[in-house]
């Protein structure tokens, strides 16, 4: 068995290029109010590293410029960063579609009551991760108390009209397995969130995304502490799927770090993969037809966007 | 030599190294089984998670379980699966009972 993944890209004929730069993923920094178990950014309430204004009117700068159509925002808590609202707003006003990846509980943290409200007001697509409809699940991955409040934030978002038929505001959930195991068919759980989280809460969102754990950062030291490192390598490994590599989301977007430089993805971030040499390295340089054809820089875990159905920001893609 | 080992679930496909048409042929049929259809692949899991207590293969409890939360069961359904399978041993252990009453009330007075 190999863990190259090059080795069996190439075994399949395949190769990992971008296709196009649809969306710009930024990283505005790895503070958080949580610190989760799985977190593949070692984001916790004690990091420090966050965009300052100017990097934020760079990224702001490229997407007036090259007309980028989405701009997906992630942390740590994106919105702990004091430029958050004002990026929002500014790339709003241009027209692009925003994405955040909201934790839930940071609508609990001082000064952000009313984010529900800003989002609504704002027309955000909101992506919140909740691993599981049960508490023992959740707070295990999450950290105590995690699922009460996640639980309460939904209610607040519901309550604006987010995850409401016909209110074009869009509540997106994100299921990661607690453990050392691939996700289920990404419509099967949708349907038992669905039922459980109206029936128990009288919850509603839109869709559910299946991410897969990606074997780095924390989740890798999970592994590595609970024996599973190689068990579970093996298994992303075994569950390589063909069709999952035109799905996978660094053929589309480009991802920028804290400090301006750009990667293929988030987890190249985490790992400091910068994009291919020959392209543009910084969000000053940047120029979606340099990055388009762009060869993506790739390593053992890459794997975990090729398992089963596959995974992305966006769920599974076969 | 122990008698069973972890490894050597990943190591099923060797029996196939002799009558590979016979191993060809139950992989068929044993991987067809397992797909959606009128039953989802979750409630087969279940299925086969509750058969492998009440068959009490250790192979086949480490490979469902796996199973059974790579289709989105927790714990709790899992357990009641368990039970329904121990029950029904349960049950069928006792409802032989009849056949030792049957047996003794045969031969007495
Ligand atoms: S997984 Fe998300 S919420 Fe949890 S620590 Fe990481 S960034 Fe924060
Ligand atoms: S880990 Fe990143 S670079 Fe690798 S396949 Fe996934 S999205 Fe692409």
């Amino acid at each position: 068995m190999t863990f190259d993944f090059e080795q069996k890209l190439a075994s399949h004929g395949l190769e990992l290029r971008a296709t196009s730069v649809a969306t710009l993923q930024v990283n505005v920094g790895k503070l958080c109010n949580q610190a989760c178990k799985h977190c593949h950014v070692d984001a916790s309430p004690k990091r420090t590293e966050i965009m300052t204004r100017e990097t934020a009117e760079q990224v702001l700068a490229a997407l007036r410029r090259f007309r980028i159509l989405t701009l997906d925002l992630t942390g740590g808590a994106p919105e702990l960063n004091p430029s958050f609202r004002w990026l929002v707003t500014e790339a709003r006003a241009l027209g692009t579609h925003v994405m955040v990846r909201h934790n839930l509980t940071v609508m609990f943290e001082p000064g952000q009551e009313d984010l529900s409200e800003f989002f609504r007001a704002h027309q955000i697509e909101v992506i919140s991760s909740l691993p599981y409809f049960q508490e023992q699940q959740t707070d295990a991955q999450r950290g105590n108390g995690v699922f009460t409040k996640s639980i309460e934030a939904i209610r607040r978002l519901n309550a604006v009209g987010y995850g409401v038929d016909g209110s074009g505001l869009h509540l997106n959930l994100v299921y990661n397995p607690v453990g050392a195991f691939l996700p289920p068919a990404q419509s099967a759980i949708e349907a038992d969130f669905k039922r459980e989280l109206q029936s128990r809460y009288g919850l509603t969102f839109n869709q559910l995304y299946t991410i897969t754990n990606m074997p780095i950062k924390r989740f890798l030291e999970y592994l590595r502490r609970s024996g599973n490192e190689e068990r579970y390598l093996r298994k992303l490994v075994e569950a390589f799927n063909p069709n999952a590599v035109a799905g996978v989301m660094c053929r589309r977007l480009v991802s920028v770090d804290w400090t301006g430089k750009l990667y293929d993805c988030d987890f190249n971030q985490m790992l400091e993969l910068g994009v291919a040499e020959n392209a543009p390295q910084t969000i000053a340089e940047f120029d979606p037809i340099k990055l388009a054809q762009r060869r993506i820089v790739t390593g053992v875990h890459c794997f975990g966007c090729t398992a089963g159905a596959g995974s992305s920001c966006g769920g599974a893609v076969a | 030599m122990s008698y069973y080992e972890e490894d050597d679930l990943s190591r099923f496909g060797e029996i196939g190294k002799h009558r590979p048409d016979l191993f060809a042929k139950f992989m068929d049929w044993y991987q067809a089984c397992q797909e959606d259809g009128a039953l989802s692949k979750r409630e087969k899991a279940l299925i086969g998670l509750a058969v492998a207590h009440a068959l009490q293969c250790p192979y086949c409890i480490d490979a469902y379980s796996q199973s059974c939360l790579e289709s989105g069961s927790n714990l709790d359904q899992m357990t009641e699966a368990i039970h329904m399978a121990s029950a029904i041993r349960g049950g069928a252990a006792l409802i032989h009972g009849l056949q030792a009453h049957n047996s003794v009330h045969k031969v007495s007075m």
